[in-house]
């Protein structure tokens, strides 16, 4: 395929576990996350994508372009490909001011034009009034939103960015965490962003590529890998969560309406939502009964049992209420109330158990 | 004072301080960056004259840049006149005697400069040389300073591979330090405590700057938090 980036390689460390990582990254301007556990190898793939890193065997093919090939003894240094990164600590050039951190990557272009488009870029990520300062005298958040700025002003063919956000405290985190998106969607160049936070996952990516024991496991749609894990590495790392796309209807009181497939589901409002968002349920949060009852919990839902699977000492019950929802009771609980395909039964989640993730 | 002897002095060390910036910045950072397994040989090998009495260099260099060498031979029909006992071959002792008091303090100053930061200046698309010029020296500038300032403030008072290599031929290869040896053996106390108060005075004083320099400098450029 002419459009995308196709990455298969292996890197093997002394000593340690070797790296397998096969890849398809599409080339348009859809953001692809790298999830997986600390230690997973997430970085060195980044750093191989962006030249720092060279795998020890394999290619790297950036649609019609090779940039490595271990057989061929082709490498294109990093100067030559043409990919922005975004550091987990920002990396910035502490000797230079923000607009000389910005501009940095303009070597070629005129004063005027370079002055133009650190302006221009500026704007985009909010730094207009900061271009004087170095980055010493910098908050966290502004300086990854500086590490962003440069990255993008040599209009770069792909982004990376490595935890961009890991480093800043809560507040920050959630505030930069939605203009991010909104960077990412504007800039309309594929983005590779490595986390390991799951919510970070669901807002900032479209697609979602998990890596876990040495090697990539599963890719797809964010919502469909974190909800059917292929096989249990995978499960192990996106957890037990049910984790559903919904869309916005209303908001009264603190609380939000979403509706999630045919169902409708009442959550507690966590502020900067857009009109779409993943709702994300644990397992063990949901009640199961078979009699409609009068209750506290705010979301009382008809649906089926789908299927059944006991964990140790657990049953997993997967059900059909309008969206495909996952409960995880005791196993005695599942036989006194003699759950089996074709059940039905009512699930009951609180509202503050839906815990909602702005996506975009 | 040996004005004559002051002027020499003082063109040998900025000659040699300059050769040293020239030679050593190259090296200092392949030092710095390299992962070649024996780069400790040639660490050594930098290090020697900090090591080696100067006497067993100079004896080595006059043998190398004497008439019975190949190198001494080649110098001479080129230039018209012998390396040793002249300005040229004094030049070529002090960059060597001088290395590793510029060449250690230039890698140590280039290696402490955070890789990430090159790292990001490649993927911003700006080549190795160009790196090195506008974020690896920038940052590394103090240490670079201070082993410049130690190169110079060393070679200006070097006495031993001078007299060895040199010689004491006035205006040619009598520098400070020989000028003050000269004095003593004649039992001219005054005129050798002219000239050794005022290398000592010189040297105070660009030590004393440099290290005001550099903390200026330390204060002024925060790196991360």
């Amino acid at each position: 395929m002419a459009d995308a980036l196709l990455m298969d390689v292996e890197r093997r460390f002394p000593g340690g576990p070797a790296l397998r990582v096969a890849v398809e990254i599409p080339l348009g301007p859809v953001v692809t996350v790298l999830f997986g556990p600390s230690g997973a190898g997430k970085t060195t793939v980044l750093r191989c994508l962006a030249g720092l890193d060279r795998p020890d065997r394999g290619s790297i093919r950036f649609g019609e372009e090779v940039w490595f090939d271990s057989e061929r003894r082709r490498f294109v240094p990093p100067q030559r490909r043409g990919v922005g990164i975004v550091f987990q600590d920002d990396a910035l050039f502490p000797h230079l001011t923000v607009e000389g951190n910005v501009g940095y990557g303009l070597g070629r272009s005129t004063a005027a034009e370079r002055g133009e488009r650190v302006a221009e870029v500026a704007r985009l990520t909010g730094l207009e009034g900061l271009l004087g300062r170095r980055p010493g005298r910098l908050s966290g958040g502004e300086r990854q939103r500086v590490a962003l700025a440069r990255a993008l002003a040599p209009r770069p063919r792909l982004l990376l960015l490595d935890e961009p956000l890991s480093s800043l405290d809560a507040p920050s985190r959630e505030e930069l965490r939605g203009e991010l998106r909104r960077l990412l969607e504007s800039g309309g160049i594929p983005a590779v962003v490595v986390t390991h936070d799951r919510i970070e996952a669901m807002s900032l990516g479209d697609r979602l590529a998990v890596l876990a024991e040495g090697s990539v496991r599963q890719v797809g749609p964010v919502a469909e890998v974190l909800a059917r894990p292929a096989d249990l590495a995978v499960a192990r790392v996106v957890g037990t969560e049910n984790v559903v796309p919904v869309r916005i209807v209303s908001r009264e009181g603190g609380l939000v309406a979403v509706e999630a497939g045919s169902a409708r589901l009442t959550a507690v409002d966590p502020g900067h939502l857009g009109t779409a968002a993943f709702a994300c349920i644990r397992a063990e949060e949901v009640l199961l009964e078979t009699e409609p009852a009068p209750t506290s919990a705010r979301n009382a839902l008809r649906g089926r049992v789908a299927a059944v699977s006991p964990e140790g000492p657990m049953v997993r019950v997967t059900l059909d209420c309008g969206f495909r929802l996952v409960a995880l009771v005791t196993r005695r609980s599942a036989e006194e109330l003699a759950l089996a395909p074709g059940r039905e039964v009512f699930a009951l989640v609180k509202a503050p158990a839906v815990r909602l993730v702005p996506h975009a | 004072m040996d004005l004559a002897a002051f002027r020499l002095s003082l063109a040998l060390a900025t000659l040699t301080t300059a050769l040293l910036l020239a030679l050593g910045l190259p090296l200092a950072h392949w030092l710095a960056t390299s992962r070649w397994r024996l780069k400790f040989l040639v660490e050594a090998l930098v290090g020697l004259p900090l090591v080696l009495p100067p006497t067993v260099l100079g004896f080595y260099l006059l043998v190398t840049f004497g008439p019975h060498s190949p190198l001494g031979r080649a110098y001479a029909a080129v230039a018209g006149h012998p390396l040793a006992f002249s300005f040229d071959g004094l030049l070529v002792a002090s960059v060597l005697y001088g290395l590793p008091f510029a060449v250690q303090p230039f890698a140590a100053a280039l290696a402490s400069v955070d890789p990430r930061l090159i790292e990001a200046s490649h993927s911003l698309g700006v080549s190795g040389v160009a790196t090195f010029f506008r974020v690896r020296l920038p940052l590394a500038a103090p240490g670079v300073l201070a082993g410049t300032v130690l190169a110079f403030a060393h070679t200006l008072g070097e006495f031993g591979v001078v007299l060895m290599v040199g010689g004491n031929i006035a205006g040619e290869t009598r520098t400070l330090s020989i000028a003050i040896f000269d004095a003593v053996q004649v039992l001219d106390y005054a005129s050798a405590n002219r000239t050794a108060l005022f290398l000592l005075g010189v040297s105070f004083a660009v030590l004393t700057l440099t290290y005001a320099l550099q903390r200026r400098a330390g204060s002024g450029w925060p790196t991360r938090s």
